[in-house]
């Protein structure tokens, strides 16, 4: 094989793994309400929030870690928003979602021109490395695309076999599908809707503000106006395509990756091919798989739902 | 409270009941709608005078910068266009239960179809012809990009949602390379197309302003919307799928069809508000020429209640909006992005004012209850 090629082949695979983390992270997130019947439209609003806060933890103390902390409170900050809309004052959690969304990247841009002054750049920040796992790491290929990566990549390879042994294995698990799928008959067995559903509210804000900051001191070490770009959007339909289920979800967020490394690589290359078209790849996909998927799986029950007590 | 009236005509009696009001009336839907207004600035107050910014002055600023000149009166009705538009035909498709978050898309698919016909088929006709083709065009690619999550959801039940936000990348990326390649303006350095022929600007209604026969389209897309809506059977029909759809089915209203025709009708209105937005305002077609209405446009029909009349203010109030947060970013130095917080603000207490109003009257009985215990101990 030639050199040159190999070396390409490698740093594809890298980017693939950073691309898919945050959407790997934010997803998880996602699929908590979702299995409560909560449709999350705000994550892209949750991960911005991250993203700033992360940043903003980082630029505060220099310690990244201290960013992360700060990215998960803001995420929960925002998805209790959505919790107080969807479980409390049970709106419709679509248009609360946007809400929060716009609510959340106003937010952040107009706290990124207070603390940087209008129109200045941001500095950067202090962020993860890459963290080479020794032995593991030279494996052929899927070495250095798993086991070269940064702290929160390889918190993430742990994070999904927890959260799919939460929600198979432990009784809050079965209470949260209980809750999702039938939110009726779990209140008649003494389970409580709104405090099961603001759980995973919190759960994916911690999930999704993770994902966000990621993005800021993860990849980059830099917050930028807008900078999720819509992956929290594209998180949510990863649930789905991802069929509720860690691992799956797991599956879908490398596809996704793949798909976004591949095209900046091209466009880095600069190969005389319409880069547009390869950024529309993973939602022409998204459309692709979910007219696949919709029929063959089966979404919560209550999806989407407000639970009023005593009402079919 | 049920009031009756018994009308004794000789033999026969007649009972006049008033019916209670499931709906919201009018009235309490404007008190709601100011409500959330009043939280959505309540809060960005705050969040200003965390930045050490005089909150007041930065509002006062904000409001008065859109209507302190003519020409400010002006551009805040230019800007209210677009959203006029756009939020009109959500109106529709919210109406009939369809979650269309895709009008960004639209918006941009109908600049695209627009500038195409301008620039390439009716650059040599005569105004009175062009023009309309032009936004016939505009109209026709808003509609066709609305039909794909439209008909997706109608016939294979997948989520109108996320497809609708799927379709406005695909057209921004689709907008880009087309201005990146094939409709670049020759020898130009910018990615945007060439100039249109001025017989396919609209014509300037105020003079001396920028403002464009587009406003008075956008005010006759309401009064549309409202005879669709309220007059017609289709509209009848729209509402009824919207409000109950297995009601709606089991009286016999094609459901299907109602929710594929109310996302397309939304798709055109927000098609012809690119294409008004390209032939009023830019006269050229470049990236980021829709500046994300349509998604201000959903916090415009939330706003006005999915009420026609209701959009017109709430539209040109997000209208002014836009033109008085660059006032204030340049008189006071506020981040104009505070417009965002404050649209998504208003968003999240416009969907709650019915929590909060009653939460607000059951306190206000509780107190009453309080008092009446309180006299008789």
């Amino acid at each position: 094989m030639d050199a040159n090629f190999t070396v390409n082949l490698i740093g594809y695979l890298q980017s693939t793994m950073r691309m898919a983390t945050p959407l790997v992270l934010a997803s998880l997130g996602g699929m908590f309400t979702a299995r409560t019947g909560i449709m999350n439209f705000a994550l892209e609003g949750i991960m911005i929030m991250g993203a700033f806060m992360g940043a903003y933890g980082s630029y505060l103390t220099g310690n990244p870690w201290f960013g992360v902390l700060l990215g998960i409170l803001g995420g929960i900050a925002m998805a209790l928003i959505l919790g107080f809309c969807s479980i409390t004052a049970k709106v419709n959690q679509v248009v609360a979602g946007t809400g929060i969304n716009i609510f959340g990247i106003g937010l952040t841009s107009y706290l990124l021109n207070v603390v940087y002054g209008v129109g200045a750049k941001p500095s950067t920040v202090a962020s993860f490395s890459t963290v080479p796992i020794p032995v593991l790491s030279s494996i052929p290929f899927i070495g250095p695309m798993l086991f070269d990566q940064t702290a929160l990549t390889y918190l993430t390879y742990i994070l999904v076999p927890i959260c799919a042994y939460i929600v198979y294995k432990t009784p809050f698990g079965l209470t949260m599908r209980a809750v999702g799928d039938y939110p009726a008959a779990a209140d008649s067995l003494g389970i409580s809707v709104p405090k099961t559903r603001y759980i995973s509210v919190i759960l994916s804000g911690a999930f999704g503000g993770l994902g966000g900051a990621f993005l800021s001191i993860g990849t980059l070490s830099i917050f930028m106006e807008k900078m999720t770009s819509g992956r929290g959007y594209l998180a949510w339909a990863t649930v789905t395509v991802g069929k509720w289920n860690p691992f799956g979800i797991f599956g879908a967020s490398v596809f996704f990756g793949a798909a976004d490394a591949l095209q900046m690589r091209l466009q880095a290359l600069s190969i005389n091919f319409p880069y547009q078209f390869l950024i529309m790849l993973p939602y022409i996909l998204t459309m692709l798989v979910l007219v696949g998927v919709i029929g063959k799986t089966e979404a919560p029950h209550s999806m989407g739902k407000p639970y009023i007590k005593g009402e079919k | 409270m049920v009031k009756s009236v018994i009308v004794n005509l000789g033999q026969t009696e007649i009972k006049i009941t008033k019916k209670q009001k499931k709906e919201d009336s009018l009235f309490s839907s404007l008190i709601g709608s100011l409500m959330a207004l009043f939280l959505a600035f309540a809060v960005a107050a705050f969040i200003i005078s965390l930045s050490g910014a005089d909150p007041f002055l930065a509002i006062e600023t904000m409001i008065k910068g859109a209507f302190s000149s003519k020409r400010m009166i002006a551009e805040t009705l230019i800007k209210s266009t677009p959203l006029l538009l756009t939020a009109a035909g959500l109106t529709i498709c919210y109406r009939a239960g369809m979650i269309s978050i895709g009008a960004e898309g639209q918006i941009i698919i109908g600049g695209i179809f627009g500038t195409i016909t301008a620039l390439y088929l009716v650059s040599s006709l005569p105004a009175l012809i062009a023009i309309p083709l032009v936004l016939l065009a505009a109209g026709l690619g808003g509609g066709l990009w609305a039909a794909i999550p439209g008909i997706l959801k109608a016939k294979l039940g997948v989520s109108e949602v996320i497809n609708t936000i799927m379709l406005n990348y695909i057209a921004l990326y689709g907008l880009s390379y087309l201005l990146d390649k094939p409709m670049r303006e020759p020898l130009g350095a910018f990615p945007q197309s060439s100039m249109l022929a001025q017989n396919t600007w609209l014509p300037v209604i105020w003079p001396g302003t920028r403002l464009h026969f587009g406003f008075i389209l956008a005010i006759l897309s309401i009064v549309i919307v409202y005879l669709l809506l309220w007059r017609s059977p289709l509209g009848y029909q729209m509402r009824a799928v919207g409000l109950n759809q297995s009601a709606a089915k089991n009286a016999g209203i094609p459901i299907a069809r109602n929710l594929i025709l109310s996302i397309v009708l939304s798709g055109i209105f927000a098609g012809i508000a690119g294409g008004i937005e390209v032939t009023g305002m830019h006269h050229r077609l470049m990236n980021g020429f829709s500046t994300e209405v349509g998604f201000d446009a959903m916090a415009v029909a939330f706003l006005g209640k999915l009420h026609p009349l209701g959009v017109v203010v709430a539209a040109i109030f997000f209208g002014a909006l836009r033109v008085g947060s660059g006032v204030m970013q340049r008189t006071v130095q506020v981040p104009s992005s505070l417009v965002s917080v404050i649209q998504g603000l208003v968003i999240i207490f416009v969907l709650m004012d019915t929590f909060i109003k009653n939460y607000a009257v059951s306190i206000l009985k509780k107190g009453k209850n309080a008092l009446a215990k309180g006299g008789k101990a």
